[in-house]
């Protein structure tokens, strides 16, 4: 078992209407990528205020290093953070903001000037040392808040959102760079968004949070095939949900029903119990749509659209029941079922996941 | 239509403008006057500015406004400031009350307070003078440093100053790198109109100054009453420079800040190597 360098130990906080976080726990390890991942008003930011001290939680215990730092004020953990909007000080040149940490410690000045030197060259932000923060652009400053948050060396950096406010473009680039930089500090990283694709491509662990709570924590690739509640399926990539009954159970795969037909779902996906309800979750990329029917499935509906997205065919299927399924056409882009006919929906059994209702996850 | 349109902003413009500067272009003028009335031009002379300047009670009234001036724009300065800061902080019940409460003087009309401090400071038995001088001035100057603090710190970015203790900032640190910095100019314009408040305010210091303090404006005001002398439009002209000086000097520096932070930003929208 690798080092655990934080533990939130159910932690709530409330601000007079309403608890913004409901016993939030979570162990991190060192040198680990964490992402808390929600939508606006979900948490986050108060989880991440109250790692770095500028939230003090109502109730639990923050754990850091193996000391209890919940009463600690923030300037003495051993943690940094890189804000939403960068904050840096205006006031400020480039080399004075990353020198700060170093300043307030009274570290001296040789050695300062050494360390912020490495740091802008670690940010390859060495040209821009005496630059004012007004005269940088977002992804400059993002850069700088970066090299500032890590001059100290911290235990922990937090990053809230960091690169909310750059263009797609820059944002793709800045994620592979920050995922590069992280590996190569060995840092933990305790990172927010409420992109699930940046969640996705840059964490060793998700954190998908709702309601002040933890949805669901686990990898990446957990997060995504095997989604645990209704909520993260829907919120993390497009996938139907189907709620149907188990009929049976047997050689490894359960068959299950629902108005629309049949359908079959590995039992390696969840413990399928004879005559229990289940809502079967497919990702809208593992969804099969063919012309013929396919043993084990009798969902059949109507095809309303043929779309092309990024190299398959996106075929949309109405089902009897209404509703309205995105799968990719079995056969190839060439003899897609056309608009009007009939389609039958099936897919791997392996690759379907069972998801329950919400609850409370510990990571 | 369009015709007497055009023909009317120019002479309201016009109207307005000789409305304002034209009693103040007229102490100019006869400030050079030989002659002792308004109204009657007997020839150019310089005479008023050489006894101005010689005249030892003149120096005295400067010399108390500028030291008046400078006590109490100082004082409510740090007052202003730290109440401001203060304020922003903390969030309590009625504190828009107490707010409000703090800027009223700002409303009161002056000869109320003028009236109310003379009347604590005879039932308290202070001997008027320099220092009750000082404390009223100062309490009418710190609504102006006042409002301008808390108006910058609204709009100010709460994360920077807790970025400050992120990074191991105490929060006497926090104010003395950070807060006070940031806040320095609106410190500088509050205090700069205290101190034209100051300067030249009348009523106030008329009714709490001593027997033996005179300020400029009192001085203005005497003279005035005394009949008047072209010595006091040789004064109302020397401040009027005065004011005209610093006026254009604040304009000076406001566009020199606006064109440079038009260039910052022209300067980061060009430099975006991040995006090759």
């Amino acid at each position: 078992m690798e080092e655990v360098i934080l533990s939130l130990k159910g932690i709530e906080k409330s601000f007079g209407e309403g608890d913004v976080l409901a016993c939030i726990d979570l162990d991190v390890r060192k040198g680990e990528f964490v992402t808390l991942l929600g939508s606006s008003g979900c948490g986050k930011t108060t989880t991440l205020r109250i790692i770095a001290g500028l939230e003090t939680p109502d109730a639990g215990r923050v754990v850091l290093n193996g000391q209890d730092v919940t009463d600690l004020s923030p300037e003495r953990r051993n943690v940094n953070t890189v804000f939403q909007n960068y904050a840096l000080f205006p006031h400020m040149n480039v080399e004075k903001n990353v020198a700060y940490g170093l300043r307030v410690r009274g570290v001296s000045k040789a050695e300062t000037r050494e360390r912020v030197a490495q740091m802008l060259r670690l940010v390859q932000m060495e040209n821009f040392a005496k630059r004012m923060p007004s005269q940088l652009s977002g992804g400059q400053r993002q850069r700088i808040a970066i090299a500032r948050a890590l001059c100290c060396n911290p235990a922990l950096l937090l990053l809230d959102e960091p690169l909310g406010a750059l263009d797609l473009q820059l944002r793709r680039q800045m994620q592979v760079e920050l995922k590069r930089l992280q590996e190569k500090l060995g840092i933990t990283f305790i990172y927010i968004t409420h992109d699930q694709e940046e969640a996705l491509g840059m964490s060793d662990r998700i954190a998908v949070m709702r309601d002040g709570r933890f949805e669901q924590i686990g990898t990446p690739q957990d997060i995504f095939e095997r989604p645990a509640t209704r909520y993260v399926a829907q919120f993390i990539g497009q996938s139907t949900l189907l709620d149907a009954q188990v009929e049976s159970a047997a050689d490894g795969v359960a068959t299950l029903s629902c108005p629309d037909g049949q359908m079959r779902v590995s039992l390696a996906r969840g413990a399928l119990r004879p005559g229990e309800e289940a809502t079967v979750c497919v990702r809208n990329e593992r969804m099969r749509a063919s012309a013929s029917p396919v043993e084990g499935f009798t969902l059949a509906g109507t095809v309303n659209l043929n779309r092309y997205a990024a190299g398959a065919l996106m075929t949309h299927v109405t089902l009897p029941s209404g509703l309205d399924v995105a799968a990719v056409a079995a056969g190839g882009l060439e003899d897609a079922p056309a608009v009007g006919s009939r389609a039958y929906l099936y897919w791997d059994p392996a690759q379907a996941s069972v998801v329950g209702g919400a609850s409370h996850v510990r990571g | 239509m369009k015709k007497r349109r055009k023909i009317f902003s120019p002479v309201y413009m016009t109207l307005l403008l000789i409305a304002m500067y034209l009693p103040i272009v007229m102490v100019v003028i006869y400030s050079f006057n030989a002659g002792r009335t308004i109204g009657a031009w007997q020839g150019f002379t310089t005479m008023w500015y050489d006894r101005l300047l010689q005249n030892a009670l003149m120096g005295d009234a400067l010399k108390n406004s500028l030291v008046l001036a400078a006590w109490s724009v100082a004082l409510a300065g740090v007052i202003g400031t730290l109440g401001a800061i203060g304020m922003a902080k903390s969030h309590f019940r009625g504190k828009g009350a107490l707010e409000t409460l703090s800027t009223l003087p700002m409303m009161i009309p002056e000869i109320i307070l003028g009236m109310a401090y003379l009347v604590i400071f005879s039932a308290v038995g202070i001997p008027l003078g320099m220092p009750t001088l000082v404390v009223t001035h100062m309490t009418f100057c710190v609504p102006y440093v006042y409002i301008n603090v808390s108006s910058r710190l609204v709009g100010m970015d709460p994360s920077v100053e807790e970025a400050a203790r992120d990074l191991g900032a105490g929060p006497w640190r926090v104010l003395l790198d950070i807060t006070l910095p940031l806040v320095a100019p609106a410190v500088a314009s509050g205090m700069l109109l205290a101190l034209a408040m100051s300067l030249d305010d009348v009523i106030i210091s008329f009714f709490v100054t001593g027997a033996t303090t005179t300020t400029l404006p009192l001085k203005v005001y005497t003279g005035l009453r005394n009949g008047g002398t072209p010595e006091i439009n040789a004064l109302c002209t020397l401040l009027l420079g005065a004011v005209f000086v610093l006026v254009s000097l604040a304009q000076l520096w406001q566009a020199r800040q606006r064109r440079r932070q038009a260039r910052d930003r022209e300067q980061a929208n060009r430099n975006q190597p991040d995006r090759a």
